[in-house]
């Protein structure tokens, strides 16, 4: 970051930037509050925002709570991530017409709008540029995905606190975005006026914070966002101790530490649709009552349901320990293979959103307590 | 990632379970290039998507032939199409058998099954080329002596085409008067050269396993032993998760993989 | 005789014998032959022998009433077939039959017992080979038992 072409625009002066994006033919997307918890929808203006609320969020809990200030960017991530804007949860592959002994196959329109992503996090951005990999990386591009993506804005938030379950520290992806933004905000409160340290990353976002007023950052102001981001760095809910980790698990594939988690996995599948990088779907192919028209659909999977692994003889990961070990191992271990880094961001949603608490991080320790108890 | 409508050029009952069904582009389209070893998704209409190894003659583009077995709602449509029906055809995906590998050595295959479908398509492409290999041997068990797959294809490369053919059955009628017991057996007393031969296996895990012992204390080099593995797969691209098999797709990556690859993720039970 | 001893070195059921041991061996081996359907040996009579299977195809068989013959397995050239002889009380528990023209060299079980309880370096020697042989028929019955061709629904026929 270069620090002297950083700039600041107060709260109201901020004001205009949803519309400026909406100007140019973005749809916005940003945190706002449905049902209690804060999620990512369209956002018209700032008003939208969850302004002056917090989130509390420790395994197994999530709860809304007011701040004391008028921060719009005051808690850390809930239950949705960007992926559903990318990688839909369901989404229609083709329609199948039969008109006599001939079937017609069509796919729907692929058009979409570019989306820009109004306060991404860094943790956020990690996992978007995994989900890149995954879906744009090898041979085979997924089409759905490429649309969706292609030309996507993005305004990060660095984050200047953490939440319960963060441990982005951990999996070095926060709490500072690095990259895969146009601009970046270092939301400032407390001393002075309630402002935002504007830095952009590229000829768009450049354009478009021209048209904000704001004024040239202050050493001080450049003070104050670097200790709002330590302040998050600091205070990070979670470790997650990432030494040898590949190893670690491959090592364990059988493990004790699977059976006891078993005990507690509900087999829900919630750590996986909340999770900002699994990415695993299953088709539905239905036909209408008449025979003449049929469609197919993809939907987000999880590898915590028994169908997941079906073969004509059966399941093949039929225990709910052989899946909690399959999805931490993929994760943690053999995503290194795969895409060259590890499938968590440290974002910490799958340890909030476990209704029985599963600790992602706990369990990485567990398996490290017990090779250290097996060691000579 | 759209089908592509095959037609149904001839639908042949294999056994009491399995059949072949044999596809074809409709009007002048192209044929379908493969490699013996890949498999296609095939589509019945309405009711979902399966992947099915190729098992037709990759010499024949045109026309190609799947075998496989009614294990579900989607398999059971397929069974029941006939001649000028039509599905839906993504592929081929996944890599194949190592024939370049193979060149100049002795080939032993091993077959357990309905693993034979995609070794057929690897013997076609052996005994197409019979020259470019030294001693060619497949070991086949199947359940019963009605289960037996391709036997007037079998019957031909033996006779015409310097096919050392050893068919074997867990359980026999009292008519069968072949070999009754497991293809590791066989596979014993079967004489190649363990220096210069590559192994291909495909059936059941278990065998594979068993099979894959065998050939290696036989004294085959574990890279130049190969299975095909089979995992569910929705999207065959390496996108879906379901195949999955430690850090490998079978779908991209696979499914043949050397036995030194999935040695250690096979003996992991539920992986 | 000499034909014999070579026939017998060259099995990998007498490699790494100590030539003393196999002089033995060869003391109690002889040339068979079997027309096809021929019975090598019958269910309950005395394991008086052992075969090493040079040529053809022999099927292990036994008989249920209602279901005939049923094979159980079909051992083959250079296969060692049968081990009652060294397991009391020495009856053959199934059936043997050529399918096709057999060659083999039987080994007199009775004479060898003798010279194994003589001389028990003999004996392990052999007991080890045996072993190996009953250890693998073991493994195929049990791989057997698993029906793995089948749909997983674990029917027997």
């Amino acid at each position: 970051m270069d620090e002297k072409t950083l700039r600041v625009v107060t709260r109201a002066a901020l004001e205009p930037l949803p519309g400026l994006l909406r100007d140019r033919g973005f749809t916005v997307v940003g945190p706002t509050i449905r049902e209690a918890a804060i999620v990512y929808d369209e956002i018209e203006s700032l008003a939208d925002l969850p302004i002056g609320w917090t989130d509390e969020q420790g395994p197994g809990g999530y709860r809304l709570r007011r701040r004391s200030d008028e921060a719009l960017f005051g808690y850390n991530v809930g239950p949705h991530s960007w992926k559903g804007r990318f990688h839909p949860s369901d989404v229609l592959l083709f329609q199948a017409q039969r008109n006599g002994r001939d079937v017609e196959f069509t796919a729907p329109p692929t058009e979409s709008p570019p989306v820009a992503l109004f306060g991404a996090r860094a943790c956020d951005l990690a996992a978007v540029a995994i989900q890149d990999r995954v879906f744009l990386g090898s041979a085979s591009i997924d089409p759905i995905y490429a649309t969706r993506r292609r030309g996507a804005f993005v305004v990060a938030v660095h984050c200047t606190q953490a939440g319960g379950t963060c441990f982005c520290e951990s999996m070095r992806t926060g709490p500072r975005a690095t990259r895969g933004f146009d601009l970046a905000l270092t939301e400032l409160l407390g001393a002075g006026e309630h402002r935002f340290l504007v830095e952009n990353a590229s000829e768009r976002g450049a354009e478009i914070a021209d048209r904000l007023a704001s004024r040239p950052a202050s050493s001080e102001d450049l003070a104050a966002a670097r200790a709002g981001v330590e302040r998050a760095r600091t205070s990070m809910g979670r470790k997650l101790d990432t030494d040898g980790i590949r190893d670690l698990l491959y090592r364990h594939a059988e493990s004790e530490v699977w059976d006891a988690v078993a005990h507690r996995c509900l087999s829900c599948t919630n750590c996986t649709m909340v999770c900002p990088t699994c990415f695993c779907t299953t088709v539905e192919d239905v036909s209408d009552l008449s025979r003449e028209h049929a469609e197919r659909r993809r939907l987000w999977d999880s590898c915590f349901t028994l169908g997941f692994t079906h073969l004509g003889s059966g399941s093949v990961r039929t225990s709910t320990s052989s899946r909690y070990r399959h999805w931490i191992t993929h994760k943690l271990a053999s995503w290194h293979d795969q895409f060259g880094s590890s499938g968590c961001v440290g974002c910490g949603r799958c340890i909030t959103w476990c209704p029985v608490g599963i600790d992602i991080t706990e369990e990485v320790g567990r398996l490290r307590e017990a090779e250290g108890s097996r060691a000579p | 990632m759209l089908p592509v409508p095959y037609r149904v050029q001839r639908r042949r009952q294999e056994s009491h379970d399995t059949f072949t069904l044999e596809l074809s582009r409709s009007g002048s389209a192209p044929g379908l290039e493969f490699a013996p070893g890949q498999f296609n998704m095939l589509y019945a209409f309405g009711a979902g998507e399966v992947p099915i190894s190729i098992s037709g003659d990759p010499a024949r583009p045109d026309v190609i032939a799947h075998t496989t077995r009614v294990v579900g709602g989607v398999t059971r449509v397929l069974s029941r199409l006939r001649r000028g029906g039509t599905v839906g055809l993504r592929g081929p995906f996944g890599n194949g058998w190592p024939l370049e590998q193979s060149r100049g050595r002795d080939v032993v295959i091993v077959a357990g099954g309905i693993g034979l479908a995609p070794l057929r398509a690897l013997l076609y492409a052996l005994t197409a080329n019979r020259g470019r290999f030294a001693r060619i041997a497949l070991v086949y068990g199947a359940r019963t002596p009605e289960d037996v797959l391709f036997g007037a294809e079998l019957e031909r490369w033996r006779t015409s085409a310097d096919v050392e053919i050893a068919v074997t059955v867990d359980r026999a009628t009292e008519s069968w008067a072949g070999r009754v017991g497991v293809v590791t057996a066989l596979l014993r007393r079967l004489s190649f050269d363990p220096a210069n031969a590559v192994g291909m296996i495909c059936g059941p895990e278990v065998m594979m396993r068993y099979a894959a012992a065998e050939l290696l204390s036989r004294g085959v080099a574990p890279d130049s032993i190969f299975l095909s593995i089979e995992r569910n797969m929705k999207c065959a691209v390496g996108h879906c998760g379901h195949c999955l098999f430690g850090p490998l797709f079978i779908c991209r990556d696979g499914p043949v993989f050397p036995y030194e690859r999935v040695e250690t993720t096979l003996r992991v039970a539920e992986l | 005789m000499k034909d014999l001893e070579h026939l017998l070195r060259e099995h990998p059921f007498a490699s790494g014998l100590p030539s003393a041991a196999l002089s033995l061996l060869v003391g109690c081996a002889s040339n068979v032959q079997y027309e096809p359907g021929e019975y090598l040996f019958r269910t309950g009579e005395p394991a008086d022998r052992f075969f090493i299977l040079r040529h053809g195809e022999v099927a292990v068989e036994v008989y249920a009433a209602g279901r005939g013959r049923i094979t159980i397995e079909t051992a083959g050239e250079g296969d060692v077939l049968g081990w009652s002889w060294l397991v009391p009380p020495h009856r053959w528990l199934f059936d043997g039959r050529a399918i096709t023209l057999t060659r083999a060299i039987a080994l007199d079980g009775a004479c060898l017992r003798a010279k194994c309880e003589a001389n028990h370096d003999l004996g392990y020697e052999l007991l080890k080979r045996v072993t190996h042989v009953m250890a693998e028929r073991l493994t195929s019955a049990r791989l057997q038992v698993l029906d793995l061709y089948g749909d997983g629904s674990g029917d027997v026929v």
